[in-house]
């Protein structure tokens, strides 16, 4: 009973005291779902109820006469959810038909299907079944989910970041290289404040040594070689510091962003299959590279200008008002309406950056389309409509650019035009002074190289808006593969699965893409040891059943057991070290024949790789090589034929010495005097290891123990070769169609 | 059937004759008295590990005989061995780089190598292989390799002008 509160306490407040009414004595609440939508999909809630006893429902306009409605549950009493598009249904049905249904958004799925896994949970129980609980599974992106919890961390988006933020949470990538950021810091002060010291001895010089000389003739020319000394020292002291303060500087940037490409290639190796699926290659590559240099650009040569202006500006300003309060008040006049400025066309800059992204963006996907589709491009003649297409995203290229450049080109002549206004100020005001005695010739002039420099200075601090822009949408797009989670976790508490025996059963697989449904609850043991071949026609769901086992993708809903224990509950890459795979297009990396056999195992010796080689039929051909075992291959490299490189693969697979092996059409695109070649070495590779194989050609599968064969997601057939064959069904129909291809190409041939 | 020759290959006391027949091809001869006309010996890593791992294989490039090391043989077989190898093998090693033509592709090498001073033409810059234990292999426009077996051992010219391919 405490149990039913402590669920009646997890409904929203405005459901609990009614459904707690609506409840018989003794009666058990097991879940509940709110569903968003009504039978016409407008946004009405309702609430469904599963107890003990019933199915109850409580609309939420309370117009219609009895507002709640109850179903006892009996043993044909059955729940489902089904998706279309974005609304689902969640469905009660039994013997006689369809009894009641909800309707929810995509966000309510895992609710709905919790709840639909609560009955069946509960129905197991009462039976005394001991059933693994299995782990719910988000069904939108299939990571695995918490039962209780009934939402997803994967999917539930944090909020959208302001685009600023993500240049500050660099800041803990600096955090590591802190000493070394101060130190710079405090070299950048030095440097600036060296900088600064030349003007004031101008003061000085012209005052007390020039003028009075100019005027009476007499002048103390001893501290001429002082002040010339000082300048000289000023400067050399300043070309120094700023030496030690750009190397010190760049290097420490350059840091962060090798840090930053080191973490997020990391992370990136790291995220499952399916982020790569949605992903396209060349953007992740530009990510890692361009945008990462981006930063570190910005941070070796923006940030540092720009920290350097600061400085500069508060010191001049400073300085300016120490040696004349008044004249200083009054250079610094036109500054308020440079800042006003800046802040006006600063939102128009922002709009037309993030324009011109977009434009270079479509274009370069233009680019990374038709560049890899060459051949089709060339195929249908269709140059002349690609170049169109490229002329068309490259003149937006252009008008966004020039749209830039329009407010650009008018600003900074018209920031020019302030300084100016800015010195004709100080000129002005500083004659009357020097006329009235107010000041010294010396000082005026001082004011005047200071000023010019404060001005310079705000210049290019007003680039720094853009560049700001620029390298914030870096850090974004860098940050967010950060912020991508593996669809498939590791898990909170591992089960280390050593060296497996081999033992896999699937128990009510299902999985979806998205919102299609592709496997429907498949049943399957497969023993150690045995050999399953997987037949059907494409599309059936075999590739996506060998996804799910290698955990490439994690089920929906069901479970695959491996030796017993859910492959969720297995540490990733300890349990793939227990299988082994050969594809349809093997993939050989860059390097030597003898380092891609020993991909999976790099520590092996020369002597298990030519055992593993030898094995694999793959021996003598290297042989023939010019560099045997060192030869190149992959891109670049040596080339080989496809029965070569897939004898390779095979090669890696044995070198494992996997338990489970995963044979992904590994003979389909080869010829059939290759395919025997290749058969032969598959043969020492099977033996003894639970193989599942995907065969289009069905010669390839006779050495399977059963044949399974899959159609809409379902298993459909299972038994041997001739069993099937007896059987008179589907395999029996896909091979005979085989049959008839063979024995007409010989008809011809007489 | 292979494998279990290669097998037995290894575990032969006296394992085979090597000769030339009036024609100069290489004739091996087994233990069990079967003669192999145009066999010819392969390193199996001929770059990362020379002195491990010969085949004998015959015309078609089928193995005949696998031995893992040449230490377990009779001294008058491992000359007639290193012979044969010597004269299968071509990969001049590079002592010294004397002009690479210019930084566009392809260019021209001028080298000075343990056979003599040659040229050679480089069709890319991909062409030119950082091994382990910094190492270089070079593969010319027509697919001969030369060997650098330690790029610290070069002189500083040879050095600065290698740089840019490694």
């Amino acid at each position: 009973m405490t149990g039913t509160i402590k669920k009646l306490g997890t409904l929203p407040p405005k459901w609990r005291d009614e459904t707690t009414r609506q409840l018989q004595a003794g009666e058990t609440l097991l879940a509940w779902f709110e569903a968003d939508l009504n039978d016409r999909l407008h946004f009405v809630r309702e609430l469904a109820v599963l107890t003990d006893r019933r199915v109850l429902t409580c609309r939420e306009d309370r117009d219609s006469a009895a507002p709640w409605r109850s179903w006892p549950l009996t043993d044909r009493t059955e729940l489902r959810t089904d998706e279309h598009g974005s609304a689902g249904i969640l469905e009660l049905r039994d013997a006689s038909g369809r009894l009641a249904s909800w309707r929810f958004t995509a966000g309510k799925a895992t609710e709905a299907h919790r709840l639909v896994q609560k009955l069946s949970g509960w129905r197991l129980g009462r039976q005394g079944g001991d059933r693994k609980p299995t782990m719910a599974v988000c069904p939108s992106c299939g990571a695995a989910i918490t039962a209780d919890e009934g939402r997803c961390e994967a999917c539930a988006a944090g909020p959208i970041r302001p685009s600023m933020s993500a240049l500050f949470r660099l800041a803990a990538f600096a955090r590591q290289r802190f000493g070394l950021v101060l130190l710079g810091f405090v070299l950048t002060l030095t440097a600036t404040a060296a900088g600064l010291v030349p003007p004031y001895l101008t003061m000085p010089l012209l005052d007390n040594v020039l003028i009075p000389f100019q005027e009476k003739g007499t002048g103390d020319f001893s501290l001429v070689k002082w002040y010339l000394g000082g300048l000289a020292a000023a400067a050399l002291l300043e070309w120094l510091l700023d030496w030690a303060k750009t190397y010190v500087l760049a290097w420490v940037s350059e840091r962060i962003s090798a840090d930053l490409r080191a973490r997020t290639y990391a992370h990136l190796q790291r995220l499952s299959v399916e982020f790569f699926g949605g992903k396209r290659t060349g953007d992740l590559i530009s990510r890692i590279s361009n945008d990462t240099e981006r930063l570190c650009n910005f941070l070796s040569i923006n940030l540092i200008d720009f920290g350097t202006d600061i400085l500069m500006i508060l010191m001049t300003a400073g300085i300016l008002l120490s040696i004349d309060p008044v004249l200083a008040l009054a250079a610094l006049v036109p500054f308020p309406v440079i800042v006003w400025m800046v802040a006006r066309v600063r939102g128009r800059l922002l709009s037309g950056y993030r324009q011109a992204g977009a434009a270079w963006g479509m274009m370069t996907s233009v680019l990374a389309d038709t560049i890899p589709g060459i051949r089709v491009v060339k195929a249908f003649a269709q140059e002349a409509r690609e170049i169109e297409r490229f002329d068309a995203s490259n003149e937006r290229v252009f008008y966004s650019a020039n749209r830039l450049n329009k407010v650009w080109s008018l600003f900074s002549p018209t920031v020019t035009l302030l300084t100016t206004a800015g010195l004709l100020v100080v000129w002005g005001f500083g004659i009357q002074r020097v006329y009235s005695g107010g000041i010294k010739v010396g000082v005026l002039s001082a004011f005047i190289l200071y000023i010019a420099r404060f001005y310079t200075r705000i210049e290019s601090m007003i680039r720094m808006a853009s560049a700001v822009q620029h390298a914030s949408a870096s850090a974004q797009r860098i940050f967010e593969i950060l912020d991508k989670h593996s669809t498939v976790p590791e898990p909170a508490r591992p089960v280390h699965p050593g060296r497996l025996r081999g033992r896999i059963e699937l128990q009510g697989v299902r999985f979806k893409y998205g919102a299609r449904e592709v496997l429907h609850g498949l049943d399957l043991t497969v023993e150690p040891g045995e050999m399953i071949g997987l037949v059907g026609p494409s599309g059936a769901g075999k590739s996506t059943l060998i996804n799910l086992i290698c955990r490439f993708y994690d089920v929906s809903a069901g479970a695959i057991l491996v030796d017993g224990s859910d492959v969720r509950s297995f540490p990733v890459e300890e349990y793939r070290r227990n299988i082994g795979i050969v594809l349809q297009e093997p993939f050989l990396f860059y390097g030597t024949i003898a380092e891609n056999i020993a991909y999976g195992r790099p520590e092996a010796s020369r002597e298990e790789i030519v055992k593993a080689a030898r094995a694999a039929r793959a021996h003598e051909f290297i042989l023939r090589l010019p560099c045997g075992y060192d030869s190149l291959v992959g891109e670049r490299g040596q080339s080989l034929s496809g029965g070569e490189r897939q004898r390779i693969s095979i090669a890696r697979a044995l070198l494992i010495d996997p338990r489970i092996l995963i044979l992904d059409e590994a003979t389909s695109s080869v010829d059939t005097e290759t395919e025997r070649e290749i058969q032969t070495a598959l043969e020492n590779l099977i033996c003894g290891r639970t193989t599942i194989a995907i065969a289009h050609r069905l010669s390839t599968l006779r050495r399977a123990d059963r044949l399974v064969v899959v159609e809409n997601g379902n298993i459909v057939e299972i038994g041997r070769h001739d069993e099937l064959l007896e059987e008179g069904g589907i395999y029996a129909r896909l091979h005979q169609a085989q049959m008839d291809l063979v024995y007409g190409r010989d008809a011809d041939g007489t | 059937m292979e494998p279990d020759r290669a097998k037995n290959g290894r575990a032969l006391p006296q394992p085979f004759t090597l000769s030339h027949d009036v024609w100069g091809q290489l004739v091996m001869t087994d233990a069990e008295g079967l003669e192999h006309v145009g066999v010819e010996l392969v390193r199996a890593f001929p770059l990362s590990d020379p002195r491990h791992g010969f085949a004998v294989c015959d015309s078609d490039g089928r193995e005949l005989i696998w031995l893992d090391g040449l230490d377990a043989l009779p001294a008058p077989l491992v000359r007639q061995i290193e012979d044969e190898l010597a004269k299968r093998e071509f990969v001049p090693i590079i002592h010294c780089i004397l002009r690479i033509s210019s930084a566009v592709e392809p260019s021209e090498w001028e080298v000075e190598t343990d056979r003599g001073r040659t040229s050679f033409v480089l069709d890319s810059e991909d062409d030119v292989h950082e091994l382990e234990e910094r190492r270089a292999l070079v593969t010319d426009a027509h697919g001969i390799r030369y060997l650098i077996p330690d790029v610290r051992q070069l002189d500083a010219h040879s050095r600065q002008l290698l740089e840019r391919f490694l």
